[in-house]
């Protein structure tokens, strides 16, 4: 096990490399100066030249990118030139936000879909699994963006029961903070449980046709158990596998989800830093989003490792 | 809640079987649908239809008519007119960006699957870099240093795409590389190119296919991600995304400004999901279709 660590762990670091070379790259090589983006109206050629000095971007581009890595390797990702504050504050303040939406959005994802693909995998080729297999499939194609209109249109506009913008710290006020949550996390849920519901659906069919199955209805264990228990528990397997395919259109959906509801989270960060030409934030989020998502990818892998051992041997 | 029935093992043998054999209703209906959004979308110029960048401001949100069949935007242009319009940008984007991944991923990965060794370690490598990246984000990222423009999207989102046709075209390969035709043609003497295209590619390309077809639905919601966030394509040009950016605002007044294109994109990449899904299960080499 600890082998399979660290060779997963030396795989990781060529990865990292590659995605700080890519960001940096993208920022660097495409046109657009950012001492004009900065200076913007101000910009004379004396000006430029002054502030590219300053900012060392006179340099080659190699040495900007070494001493771009070196001040990340301490912990400096830089500051906005718009705002003042550096790209670690602006990130940790707006965690917070994007996690609490994202993990909501799993676990109500994984309410609807466990116990729908349960019911469809015991009464499978019915008329209910049939219909709600099809469901699913349907679901697929509705972005996030599509299903955050029709909740909006519904729940705020048409029902008025809940905000359609807006948030509140979770500490300040938890009960007005759930309320301006719902919304976003059950966006982003819809497009999570037709993935959940039709993995795991096959999975458990293939799982109910395992003897030990047989055995246990023989031996008189009532339906739900066998469900529950016998069933369910080989294929969490498969739910890790899902939730770590996941996590890409996770923060997709979550950026979308962040904007449409104007949640003060990582993905309104990158916009509004897209919107402002805010470079040096988008650099930087762009960075920690990518190099986050590698090293959970890498946890999935674990745990996935973890729970199949042959995975560990190379088996699989 | 449920009783274990023994009819399950029959249910899961007998379906996908049946399902490959005969495409059903739904199947034509989405190639319908998708034949009727192309011709549109490619006659759009010669039909009888208002300009969707003409404002009225005097006719903003106008109801159906005789004159505009689907009303007026926020801004009084004919919304049938920008539907149809928007078809045009989504289609376009969403068949260009895919035939670039399909070309680049496809021609690596049946590389990679044929020779195998270090050439597929770098490939299968550099692949996982491009795949580090949340692919919005990339996309948002790039456009936003690139600029916005057709050209730009399109090449982004195919970009995007090329991890994902290579992993299909090399899994695809890997199993057919090994298959006694292939072996028959190496022992009698033919270059690795004639394989590749002469024996590999004709049985790789269905899966392709079937994938480009599920490419083409995730690259028009990407696409329709982006215009909604105003990142997209630039304005006055309408594309679905942005036209329900825009009905966004109204939703109180004109719902309809929004559901309207939700309503056409979600039929759209429906139909592409359906033919693609259909045809992976048809070439699906599991249910021993060859």
């Amino acid at each position: 096990m600890l082998l399979f660590v660290a060779r997963r762990l030396l795989y990781l670091i060529p990865v990292l490399i590659a995605v700080s070379l890519l960001t940096f790259f993208i920022a660097s090589l495409l046109p657009g100066d950012l001492a004009y983006t900065i200076l913007g109206d101000q910009a004379t050629p004396e000006n430029v030249a002054a502030l590219r000095k300053d900012m060392g971007l006179d340099q080659p581009v190699w040495v900007r990118y070494f001493g771009w890595l070196g001040n990340i390797l301490q912990g400096d990702f830089g500051r906005s030139f718009r705002t003042g504050q550096t790209v670690l504050q602006a990130v940790a303040e707006r965690l917070p936000v994007s996690f609490e939406l994202m993990i909501l959005a799993e676990v109500i994802g994984l309410v609807i879909g466990v116990p729908l693909a349960i019911v469809c995998a015991a009464r499978s080729g019915s008329a209910f699994d049939r219909f709600m297999t099809g469901s699913a499939f349907a679901m697929l194609s509705v972005p996030a963006f599509l299903s955050a209109i029709l909740l909006i249109y519904l729940f705020a506009v048409e029902l008025r029961w809940l905000p359609a913008t807006g948030y509140v710290p979770f500490a300040e006020d938890p009960a007005a903070n759930l309320r301006f949550m719902v919304l976003p996390a059950l966006t982003l849920a819809l497009a999570e449980w037709p993935g959940i519901m039709r993995v795991l659906r096959s999975d458990m069919i293939a799982t109910l046709q395992e003897d030990y199955i047989a055995l246990a209805k023989a031996k008189g264990l009532t339906p739900a158990r066998i469900l529950f228990v016998h069933a369910l528990k080989p294929s969490s397997l498969t739910l890790v596998t899902i939730t770590g395919i996941n996590i890409g259109r996770l923060i997709g959906g979550a950026v979308i989800v962040e904007q449409i509801f104007a949640l003060p989270g990582i993905g309104r960060l990158l916009v509004g830093a897209i919107y402002t030409r805010d470079l040096i934030i988008l650099q930087g989020v762009v960075l920690l989003v990518a190099a986050g998502f590698v090293i959970m990818n890498f946890i999935v892998d674990l745990l996935y490792a973890v729970l199949d051992p042959r995975i560990r041997h190379g088996h699989a | 809640m449920a009783t274990l029935e023994i009819t399950i093992d029959e249910g899961v043998a007998a379906a996908p079987a049946r399902r490959g054999r005969r495409l059903g209703l739904l199947f034509w209906m989405a190639i319908g649908w998708m034949t009727f959004m192309l011709a549109v979308a490619v006659f759009a110029p010669v039909l009888p239809l208002p300009s969707p960048t003409d404002m009225d401001m005097l006719e903003r949100r106008a109801p159906f008519s005789a004159e505009h069949w689907l009303g007026t935007d926020g801004l009084g242009r004919d919304e049938l007119s920008r539907l149809i319009y928007g078809a045009r940008i989504s289609l376009v984007v969403g068949l260009c960006a895919p035939i670039i991944g399909l070309t680049i991923g496809g021609a690596l990965g049946m590389l990679a699957g044929y020779f195998r060794g270090r050439l597929a370690s770098v490939v299968v490598g550099s692949m996982d870099v491009l795949l580090a990246f949340p692919p919005l984000i990339l996309a948002m990222a790039v456009t936003a240093y690139l600029g916005q423009s057709i050209f730009n999207l399109t090449l982004i989102l195919g970009f995007l795409g090329v991890p994902a046709f290579m992993r299909v075209a090399r899994a695809a390969t890997l199993t057919l590389a090994g298959r006694e035709f292939v072996i028959a043609a190496q022992a009698l003497g033919a270059t690795h190119a004639r394989i590749l295209l002469r024996e590999l590619l004709p049985n790789v390309a269905l899966p392709l296919l079937a994938f480009f077809l599920l490419a083409v639905a995730v690259t028009i919601v990407v696409e329709g991600a982006l215009s909604f966030l105003g990142l997209g394509v630039p304005p006055p040009i309408s594309s679905w995304g942005s036209m329900i950016g825009e009905g966004r605002e109204s939703l109180d007044v004109a719902p309809r400004l929004a559901f309207l294109p939700a309503a056409a994109m979600f039929l759209t990449v429906l139909a592409f999901n359906l033919v693609g899904d259909t045809l992976r299960a048809l070439t699906d080499p599991r249910q021993g279709a060859l």
